[in-house]
């Protein structure tokens, strides 16, 4: 904990220093790219950049690049021009995004986007293995695929009797990635680069599992949706850095600062909500405000769960047996945020119980199926177990054709409107 | 006595209602939304007043619902109508569980507890099939007037199955079927069914517990009713008033405002 600091310098620091970076690494992506530099394509669960960047690649992660053309209103451009040379309007956004900017040569509104050299990838989404080998049609890299066994049921996760087994098998891929690594980029391995690098990720982990549990506080210090999103930016494009490390160890000293100081992220919080799903980027920020309007804020999202590579559970690499720690780190990373899409009733159950949740908003999305299917079924359980109430409310992460402001605000007026009847009812029981 | 009003402007129709304490309906209005909401509202919450003879001093708090709430500018508050359908739905019929509201561009299904405490809802999305809207289409179609599409769908006996849900195919599907030599009564028969069938759906999601309130402006369609009757296998609850219950269950809450407001007698004086 950081002391005697000065409240203006702390409170704040963590969003302002979090666009700074991101400006600064889509500079450095820019700069690549006029210098024909060719980019490591990456996928936010199971990017693997700490050995990436051993080999000196510019990190690309086309997720994150798709949702920013979202964030600054311009998806529907390249979702159209996706769409012009043949893509359907029902595939996932991310993909025309990205599709479109490779059309476009790499223009993106924070820069220009380096073609990919290498894609590495896991099976963690399925789309991640078709998008992946629209770039080996595209430029002919070479992409390697990483199977990451699952959890075989919910509540079975990382810690059963096949887990040495699996971590083995992933080891083996990693071992197979790295000459093709090294082929590319002209770079011998170098294990003490790895070792570095996955030392940064330990802080980052580390800090990531604080910052999450920090949030549990009354009332909460950042907000889920939100800041939680401008954290996750540069959870994923920073692993393994030592600006990450850095800005993270901050970002915990900023949020335990609050947390002492019961500084809030609203005037007063009277609704403690959980998001689960994707964010919906068309209108980002006014979408949270439909909720801090009414005093609504997001203490916790699944989101920051599978989004972060399952860093939600602080697993810290054991350097002195890097590549066996590395793989163990993508198994119970990759697995855990597997779980955390397809395996979530009780995860939520126990989030509501230990975020001491007023509602639980789900937000299914057009794009993808992969995280939507199953959240009608989360609901029904969850709202068996626990007596949460809870909204659902349907848009879409990129595509603002299927965004109706309108008819969202009407179903979150609604829920708040209910939550405040609970409340005045509750109060009225009490007395 | 302190009045209460509550009016919904709807994508259609705005309606208005004044309450008095004991929650008695004193007067009421329905007007075409049209182009200029603001005058709407206006419009149904004076014609309201008209209706039950009142002068607009005696009403103490408004509520507006409804799509164009935030346009009932002389209203004191807003409340969406999801809470104000549920609120008017357990007021008129108190055992109710489930309220099913099909309006002009959206059709709800809002489950309330045994307190009249709404446990979950949903609605259309994007889409007005399903809804009012569709019947509108239908009635163009076959140029019958809305408030005889109910009697003649229930003179059909052979319904035909309309396969589009889609509110701007509904109109090529019935001239198709009148293409093929359809009965007019068969055919809207069908177009109940498959409206009834969708609203169904809807109140599927949110789980259908006995008693289920009708209300909404097709909520007065007699073919729709009995539609719904089939389907859920047992009678809804539909009022003459279902039309106007987001108005009375705005009215409600505006009449909530006004008797918590008050300072009993004897306190606070000096």
């Amino acid at each position: 904990m950081t002391v005697n600091v000065d409240h203006d310098t702390i409170v704040g620091r963590g969003n302002r220093d979090g666009a700074q970076l991101f400006r600064d690494w889509f500079a450095d992506l820019t700069a690549a790219a006029h210098a024909q530099r060719g980019g490591a394509y990456v996928f936010v669960m199971g990017s693997l950049t700490e050995l990436l960047r051993t080999f000196d690649f510019p990190i690309v992660f086309p997720e994150i690049n798709s949702l920013q053309t979202a964030v600054r209103r311009i998806a529907h451009e390249y979702l159209g021009e996706a769409e012009d040379f043949g893509y359907s309007p029902d595939i996932c956004g991310y993909v025309k995004a990205d599709v479109a900017t490779q059309l476009r040569g790499g223009d993106h509104p924070m820069g220009q986007i380096p073609k990919p050299t290498l894609a590495v990838l896991t099976n963690a989404c399925n789309t991640y293995i078709k998008w992946a080998e629209i770039w080996e049609r595209m430029y002919e890299i070479p992409i390697v695929t990483i199977d990451v066994p699952g959890s075989r049921a919910a509540g079975q996760a990382s810690d059963t009797g096949s887990f040495e087994s699996d971590r083995r098998y992933v080891q083996h891929q990693i071992e197979e990635l790295i000459p093709v690594c090294e082929r590319v980029s002209g770079i011998g391995f170098d294990i003490d680069r790895l070792r570095e690098s996955m030392q940064h990720a330990n802080v980052m982990s580390r800090s990531w599992k604080r910052l999450l549990d920090l949030n549990a506080n009354r009332p909460s210090v950042f907000n889920a949706l939100s800041d939680g999103t401008i954290y996750l930016g540069v959870a994923n494009g920073f692993r393994g850095t030592a600006a990450g490390a850095r800005y993270f160890a901050e970002l915990v000293d900023e949020m335990e600062y609050k947390a002492e100081h019961g500084i809030g992220t609203l005037t007063e919080e009277l609704y403690r909500l959980i998001f689960v799903g994707v964010p919906c980027y068309p209108i980002f920020r006014r979408f949270t405000e439909l909720f801090t309007e009414w005093g609504g804020t997001f203490v916790n999202s699944t989101y920051l769960w599978f989004a972060s590579g399952g860093s939600n559970v602080g697993f810290e690499y054991d350097l002195d047996r890097p590549l066996e720690s590395l793989a163990e780190g993508l198994l119970v990373g990759v697995r855990d945020a597997m779980d955390s899409m397809f395996f979530q009733s009780e995860l939520l159950v126990s989030m509501a119980d230990d975020f001491h949740a007023d509602g639980i908003v789900y937000h299914p999305i057009k794009s993808c199926r992969t995280v939507s299917t199953g959240l009608a079924d989360t609901r029904r359980h969850v709202m068996k177990e626990r007596p949460v109430p809870s909204l659902f409310i349907e848009s879409d992460m990129m595509d603002r054709r299927v965004v109706s402001e309108a008819q969202l605000k009407n179903r979150v007026d609604a829920f708040f409107e209910g939550l405040a009847a609970r409340k005045t009812r509750a109060a009225v029981t009490a007395d | 006595m302190a009045l209460a009003a509550g009016v919904d402007v709807g994508s259609t129709q705005t309606k208005a209602v004044v309450i008095d304490e004991r929650c008695a309906i004193v007067g009421r209005s329905l007007t075409d939304t049209g182009a200029n909401v603001i005058r709407a509202a206006e419009q149904a919450f004076q014609e309201a007043l008209q209706n039950g003879d009142l002068r607009e001093e005696e009403v103490e708090y408004v509520v507006g619902t409804g799509y164009g709430r935030y346009k009932v500018t002389f209203g004191n508050t807003q409340v969406t109508e999801i809470s104000c359908h549920a609120r008017g739905a357990v007021q008129m019929f108190p055992s109710t569980r489930t309220v099913v509201d099909m309006g002009g561009q959206d059709t709800k299904a809002i489950r309330v507890s045994a307190d009249g405490e709404i446990v979950d809802f949903c609605m259309n999305d994007k889409c007005a099939a399903g809804t009012g809207r569709f019947l509108g289409a239908a009635s163009t179609a076959l140029d019958i007037p809305l408030d005889q599409l109910g009697p003649t769908a229930r003179r059909g006996e052979r319904p035909v199955k309309i396969s589009t849900t889609c509110t701007v195919f509904a109109e090529s599907e019935v001239l198709s079927w009148l293409g093929k030599g359809k009965k007019i009564e068969d055919i809207l028969l069908g177009v109940h069914q498959s409206i009834a069938s969708r609203s169904v759906g809807l109140l599927r999601r949110v789980g259908v517990e006995d008693e289920v309130t009708f209300t909404g402006g097709v909520a007065r369609n007699v073919a729709m009713v009995d539609a719904l009757n089939e389907r859920l296998e047992h009678r809804v609850n539909v009022s003459e008033e279902s039309h106007f219950m987001g108005a009375l269950g705005a009215a409600l809450f505006a009449l909530d405002h006004i008797l918590t407001s008050r300072v009993p007698a004897g306190t606070g004086g000096s």
